[in-house]
C-alpha cells in the first residue's frame, strides 16, 4: 500500500482538554490511528458516536489540533506545513459536513459560499471568471446555476448538501473528506447525493474518506472499510469481505444491529442493555471488552494491536480472533 | 384498541383550511406494532400529536374523523381532560429524550412525578413503584440510577427513562416518535428490542413512526406508508416488504442501499413532495411516478384491496416480488 497512497496517515493522537468536576483531564478521541488513502479510492471510516471517526476527518483538515502523528500528502507532512505553503497544500483536501443547514452562512448568497475558497485563493481572473466558475459547478452537482443568486433559507435540504459538494469541489480537490454527508436526509435525498458523490468522484478522479455510522451507506461507497470502536481502528478491510465476513467481534455486532428492509429478520425480544463506556473511563485492555461476549483476561490487560489477519489485506485488533 | 377514522387535520384559517394530514384511517390491536413510516413533512408525527390531543395552539387542529381508544372517543380532548375522564391511557415517547427530561432534576423524581399523576401512594410507594418501572425498562442497577441526573446517562439509558415514564400511566397505547433516530445502531438495536417485549408482555398497542424502512420491517407486525398527508399503503409488515403495491412504497425500497451490490448508483425519486397546501388533483404522487398515467393526474385514487388485509392508494398497483 505504501508508494501509491496518496494520502498517508501515520499513528495520530488527538485529545481534548475537558474540565470536569472543577479538574481538567484529557480525553483521547483520537488515539493512535493509521491509515492510508490510494489514488481514486473510497475509504470508509465507520463508528458509532463517540469513536473518534469525525475527529479524524477534522484532524487530517488540522480543523483539530492532534498532538502527534503524522499526515502525509504525496509524501508532504500535512502538520508540519505552514503559512502560504499549508494553505496552497490544503486545497487538495476538501471537507463536506454533515449538516448543510449549519455548514452555510445564512447571509451570504449560494455563489459567494461556493466561490469563497477561490477568493481566498485568489483564483479568479476577473468577476466573470469568477460567476462562470460558480456556475460550472453548481450546474456539476446537478444544480440550477440560476440558484448562486439564492440564499441558504429558499433551498430544500438535498440542494443545500449539493451546496455543500460544490463549495468542496470548486478548488478542483484530489480528496474529499465527507463527513455524514447524507446522514441529514431523507432516503430519496440520501439516494440522490450518494450518487451524485460517486458521478463526481469518477469525473474528476477523487479520492474520498466517507465518514458515517451508516453501514448500509458506507457499504455502498467504499472500496475499503474501516471500523473504529472508542478512538481506535479494530479492524480494517474490503469493502465486501468486512461485510460478509467481519472477523472483529465488534464489526460483527454492529452489522447484525444495522436494520434490514426484511420482515423475516424480527427483532425477538429485550437484551442486556450494553453500551459504550464513558470516554472518562480509563481503561485497561481492549475497550470493548466490557461489552464483547469473546473478552477474556486477556483483553482486560492487554491492549490488542492491529495486525494482519487473514490473506487479504485485512487488519484486525482482537486477540481472540 | 386505537381506532382512527377519517383523521383531517389542518392548517390556516377557516375559511380556506390546508390539510396536512387527509382523511387517515388505522386501528392497532393490544399487543400489537403498527409502524407508521414516511419522509419528513409527510404528515406522520401531526397523525401522532393529533392522536395523543398534543396539536399546537395555536395552529394545525382536527377538521374531521374520530380517535377512539378502548371505544371511548377521545377526538380533540386536552391530556388534562383525559386524565379526569380517565381515558387517559395513552402515553408518548419523542425522538430527543433529553429535552423531554428537567436537566436539574433526579431521574426517581422525574418517574415519581409520573406516577402521580395516575395513582395516590405513599412516598416510599411511589418511590418502589419508579424502581419497578426502571427495572422493567431494563436499566440496570435500577436503584443507584433513581439518584441520577439526566446529564449522568447515556442517550441510551434517558430512552429508557422516558420509556419508564411513559409506562407510569399503565398506557394501552404508546406512541413512539422517532424514538432511536438519535441513537447509535447497536443500542437503537436494544430499545427496538425492549419496545417488542413491553408490548407483548403488557399487551399494549404501539404506534412506531419513523422514517427508516428497515426499523420498520424489523419492529413492526403491521406497516402503513405515509405520503403528503395521506396513508397510500397498508399491510402486514411480510406482505409490504415482499409484495409492496403503491410504487411509492416500491420506490422507497429502492432507494435504500442493497449489501453487495457496490458500484451501481442507487434509485431515486425524481421530483419532490408537493408542498402542504398545492391543491393536488388526482393523485399526490403522480408527477414523480412511474406508472401514472392520464387518470392519475385528473381523478383522485381509489383504495384497493390487494391482498388479505393490504390496501393501496393507487388505480395502478405494482405487482410482483420486492426487487431486493
Amino acid at each position: 500500500m505504501t508508494g501509491t497512497a496518496l494520502l498517508e496517515v501515520e499513528n495520530l493522537h488527538t485529545s481534548f482538554a475537558v474540565r470536569r468536576s472543577g479538574r481538567t483531564r484529557r480525553v483521547a478521541a483520537v488515539d493512535g490511528v493509521s491509515l492510508s488513502l490510494a489514488d481514486g479510492e473510497v475509504l470508509g471510516l465507520v463508528g458509532e458516536s463517540g469513536c473518534g471517526k469525525t475527529t479524524v476527518g477534522r484532524s487530517i483538515m488540522h480543523l483539530a489540533r492532534p498532538q502527534s502523528g503524522r499526515v502525509m500528502f504525496r509524501g508532504v507532512d500535512l502538520l508540519a506545513a505552514r503559512g502560504m505553503r499549508e494553505r496552497d497544500l490544503r486545497l487538495n483536501i476538501r471537507m463536506v459536513f454533515q449538516d448543510p443547514y449549519a455548514s452555510l452562512n445564512p447571509r451570504r448568497t449560494i455563489g459567494d459560499s461556493v466561490a469563497e475558497a477561490g477568493d481566498i485563493n485568489r483564483a479568479f481572473k476577473d468577476s466573470a471568471d469568477r460567476r462562470h466558475r460558480v456556475e460550472a459547478t453548481l450546474a456539476s452537482v446537478g444544480l440550477d446555476p440560476s440558484l448562486a443568486a439564492r440564499f441558504p433559507h429558499e433551498l430544500s435540504g438535498g440542494q443545500r448538501q449539493r451546496v455543500g459538494i460544490a463549495r468542496a469541489i470548486l478548488p478542483t480537490p484530489s480528496i474529499i473528506i465527507a463527513d455524514e454527508p447524507v446522514s441529514a436526509l431523507d432516503v430519496s435525498v440520501q439516494a440522490q447525493v450518494v450518487n451524485l458523490l460517486m458521478e463526481l468522484r469518477e469525473k474528476l478522479g477523487l479520492s474520498m474518506i466517507f465518514i458515517s455510522h451508516d453501514l448500509g451507506v458506507i457499504g455502498h461507497v467504499s472500496d475499503r472499510i474501516a471500523v473504529m470502536y472508542m478512538g481506535r481502528i479494530v479492524e480494517s478491510g474490503e469493502t465486501e469481505a468486512i461485510l460478509a465476513r467481519p472477523a472483529h467481534p465488534y464489526t460483527k455486532a454492529l452489522l447484525a444491529a444495522v436494520p434490514q428492509p426484511d420482515a423475516s429478520l424480527r427483532i425477538a425480544g429485550a437484551m442486556p442493555a450494553s453500551e459504550p463506556p464513558s470516554q472518562f473511563a480509563a481503561l485497561d485492555g481492549c475497550a470493548y471488552a466490557p461489552r464483547c461476549p469473546l473478552a477474556s483476561e486477556r483483553c482486560r490487560i492487554e491492549t490488542p494491536q492491529l495486525r494482519l489477519w487473514g490473506q487479504t489485506q485485512r487488519l484486525l485488533a482482537c486477540h481472540n480472533v | 384498541m386505537l381506532s382512527v377514522s377519517n383523521l383531517t387535520v389542518s392548517i390556516g384559517p377557516q375559511a380556506r383550511p390546508v390539510d396536512i394530514v387527509s382523511d387517515v384511517s388505522f386501528s392497532i390491536a393490544p399487543g400489537e406494532i403498527l409502524g407508521l413510516v414516511g419522509e419528513s413533512g409527510c404528515g406522520k408525527s401531526m397523525t401522532s400529536l393529533a392522536v395523543m390531543g398534543l396539536l399546537p395552539h395555536p395552529g394545525p387542529r382536527i377538521r374531521s374523523g374520530r380517535v377512539e381508544i378502548d371505544g371511548a372517543d377521545v377526538t380533540g380532548l386536552e391530556p388534562w381532560q383525559r386524565v379526569e375522564a380517565g381515558r387517559a391511557r395513552m402515553a408518548m415517547i419523542f425522538q430527543e429524550p433529553m429535552t423531554s427530561l428537567n436537566p436539574v432534576r433526579r431521574i426517581g423524581d422525574q418517574i415519581a412525578e409520573a406516577v402521580r399523576v395516575y395513582e395516590r401512594l405513599h412516598a416510599a410507594a411511589t418511590r418502589e413503584r419508579a424502581r419497578e418501572l426502571l427495572e422493567l425498562v431494563r436499566i440496570p442497577d435500577a436503584d443507584l440510577q433513581l439518584s441520577a441526573y439526566p446529564h449522568q446517562l447515556s442517550g441510551g439509558m434517558r430512552q429508557r427513562v422516558m420509556i419508564a415514564m411513559a409506562l407510569a400511566s399503565r398506557p394501552q397505547l404508546l406512541i413512539a416518535d422517532e424514538p432511536t433516530t438519535a441513537l447509535d445502531v447497536t443500542v437503537q438495536y436494544q430499545i427496538l428490542g425492549l419496545l417488542r417485549e413491553l408490548s407483548a408482555r403488557l399487551s399494549m398497542a404501539t404506534l412506531f413512526i419513523t422514517h427508516d424502512m428497515g426499523v420498520v420491517a424489523q419492529l413492526a407486525d403491521r406497516v402503513a406508508v405515509m405520503y403528503a398527508g395521506c396513508i397510500v399503503e397498508t399491510a402486514s409488515a411480510s406482505a409490504l416488504f415482499r409484495h409492496p403495491a403503491h410504487p411509492y412504497t416500491r420506490a422507497l425500497m429502492d432507494c435504500m442501499p442493497v449489501r453487495g451490490i457496490r458500484g451501481q448508483s442507487l434509485r431515486t425519486i425524481p421530483g419532490q413532495a408537493p408542498q402542504p397546501g398545492t391543491i393536488l388533483v388526482g393523485c399526490a404522487f403522480a408527477p414523480r411516478c412511474p406508472n401514472a398515467r392520464e387518470i392519475c393526474r385528473t381523478t383522485a385514487p381509489p383504495r384497493l384491496d390487494v391482498g388479505i388485509s393490504h390496501e393501496a392508494l393507487c388505480v395502478f398497483p405494482v405487482t410482483g416480488e420486492a426487487a431486493a
